[in-house]
């Protein structure tokens, strides 16, 4: 099944002459998790807003081709039946919090959808404990860690069970503890719900070993689509200003003199079981 | 040039953001500050021109005690690159940009010319000297930021967080910066939690926690210590992180550097490999 098809989508914000997107296709299959990269500029934002509605509804620009998500036509759906099964979790979590509660603002889009009460609670409780935060749910959002916030925003798009969750580099403004915390808590909902994920991130170290596929674009582009594995290992992403886990060009500069490693590792773990598997093939 | 000696801040609502800081800073010497967000670190940073005086304790710059001299005077000495500097550009070129704050410190037209050009080049925005500075990218209104900073010559630049939202072109772009400020002699003060970017630069490290400095020292001392830095809500850089994995087999665990991981580790693999063969 899928959950996104974009066909030849190009978009020039209104006021911009060089479109931000250039005839992007791209399908996502349901329960993927897919980590998008690129450079700043690259197109990633404006893609991921064409995926939730925000694009075309409130954005004014030109724009062709088509996306589907989850079944609808996004430039013929009304955003809020559009947010039932898209949610979007941003950069700045401040930016998405108001309430004088946690427990508030994640009830908040459930009420507007004018869901029973006992429905709403039910939900609440879920998303809250699904993202490990229950015991903040009387604290006000404002008095939270940085990191604290971004999980109530993701707790708060969590309750309305979507079907497809983007995220809009959801850690840079968090500090390393924090960011592995909220990208391990993204990839469990992953596991747990089967929620196909989208990701706009930088932070490749946290997200290598996690993520079924990794989506390139530059300039507009998708430039590389495929496994994190076969994305990674190419030498020519550089000056694109993409990012390569540290431990990718560790093994490479290993295989250079010794051939160590059969496949690139993408983690701590996988680097290490490496070497171990190649001293134990020694022993042998 | 840089001396705290004792040094306690209190916000007007009663927040502590430093606890009796003594710490030392040496010309050209290049500084991460390392630390959770609300450590102290943009606080340490303003204390530095003289924006925030200390509470209790003494702020010295290159000897002079912070409290006898106005911002103005203490900005010839200290430039500082605030987070969000790229907010404050108001007028319609770069270049006038650049110029605006050379006139208000009172140099000479002569000496503007020659500093805007000077600082253009430098940061590599020659190119886009009559365009608006709100048409830069990200990473060029970074660039311009630094570029106002070093029309005046400071002998020392403070950067609080220049990484966050960068991508890994213009943080490549801003690392040749750092390293080329040192090498001009300047002290450089980075204030960060980007643990990679501080693996790659390897300065002298001062972490701090809740106001405090609980370490100080190489960058390969201090990022290789899983538990200290957890403390502080940071993580090992990579590299240190898969080296600590392999400890019991004696590779070397202070590393933190992608060569010197490859160096360690192949060394170490042939040394196994000899004895087995012999």
């Amino acid at each position: 099944m899928e959950i996104v098809r974009v066909e030849g989508l190009t978009f020039a914000y209104s006021g911009s002459e060089a479109p931000a997107l250039r005839g992007i296709n791209l399908v996502v299959e349901e329960g993927e998790f897919v980590l998008l990269l690129g450079p700043s500029g690259c197109g990633k934002s404006t893609l991921l807003r064409c995926l939730n509605g925000l694009i075309p509804h409130f954005y004014a620009g030109r724009m062709e081709g088509r996306v589907v998500v989850a079944g609808m036509e996004v430039s013929k759906t009304p955003t809020y039946v559009l947010s039932q099964h898209v949610g979007m979790v941003f950069q700045n979590p401040e930016n998405q919090l108001f309430s004088l509660t946690v427990e508030n603002d994640v009830a908040f889009a459930l009420e507007n959808l004018g869901m029973p009460r006992e429905e709403i609670k039910r939900r609440v409780d879920f998303a809250l404990r699904a993202v490990g935060i229950e015991g903040l749910r009387r604290r006000s959002p404002f008095e939270l860690s940085g990191g604290q916030q971004q999980k109530v925003a993701i707790a708060s798009v969590l309750a309305l069970m979507p079907k497809l969750m983007l995220f809009d580099e959801p850690t840079s403004s968090l500090d390393p503890l924090s960011a592995k915390s909220v990208i391990d808590t993204i990839s469990r909902i992953r596991k747990e719900f089967g929620t196909s994920i989208v990701v706009a991130e930088h932070r490749v170290e946290l997200l290598a070993d996690k993520v079924d596929r990794v989506v390139v674009m530059h300039d507009g582009r998708v430039i590389r689509d495929g496994r994190p594995r076969e994305v990674f290992v190419q030498e020519e992403m550089k000056p694109y200003g993409i990012p390569v886990p540290k431990v990718v060009s560790m093994a490479k500069g290993v295989n250079k003199s010794l051939m160590v490693f059969n496949e690139v590792p993408l983690s701590p773990e996988e680097f290490e079981r490496g070497i171990r598997g190649f001293l134990l093939d020694k022993v042998r | 040039m840089i001396k705290f000696d004792s040094v306690t801040y209190v916000y007007p609502t009663g927040v502590r953001a430093l606890s009796g800081i003594s710490v030392e800073i040496g010309k050209g010497e290049l500084v991460a500050l390392m630390g959770e967000n609300g450590a102290g670190k943009t606080t340490f940073i303003k204390h530095l021109n003289g924006l925030l005086k200390p509470t209790s304790g003494r702020v010295y710059v290159d000897g002079k005690d912070t409290r006898s001299l106005s911002v103005a005077q203490l900005s010839r000495k200290v430039g500082i690159v605030f987070q969000n500097a790229e907010d404050m550009f108001f007028l319609p070129t770069v270049e006038e940009e650049v110029a605006f704050s050379l006139r208000n410190l009172g140099f000479d037209e002569g000496t503007v010319r020659r500093r805007v050009d000077w600082a253009l080049r430098f940061m590599e925005l020659e190119a886009y000297r009559n365009r608006s500075p709100f048409l830069l990218s990200g990473g060029e209104k970074k660039r311009l930021a630094l570029a106002i900073i070093l029309a005046w010559n400071p002998q020392v630049v403070a950067m609080d967080e220049p990484t966050v939202g960068q991508d890994s072109v213009q943080k490549e772009k801003l690392k040749e910066m750092v390293r080329q400020m040192v090498l001009q002699g300047r002290t450089v003060i980075i204030s960060t939690h980007d643990v990679e970017f501080v693996a790659e630069l390897r300065p002298r490290v001062i972490l701090m926690s809740k106001g405090r400095i609980v370490a100080d020292g190489r960058a390969e001392d201090i990022l290789t210590d899983a538990g200290l830095l957890e403390g502080c809500s940071l993580l090992m850089p990579q590299v240190a992180a898969t080296m600590s994995r392999l400890r019991d087999l004696g590779f070397d665990a202070k590393v933190i550097s992608v060569e010197d991981a490859v160096k360690s580790i192949v060394e170490r693999l042939r040394a196994v490999e000899h004895t087995r063969g012999s």
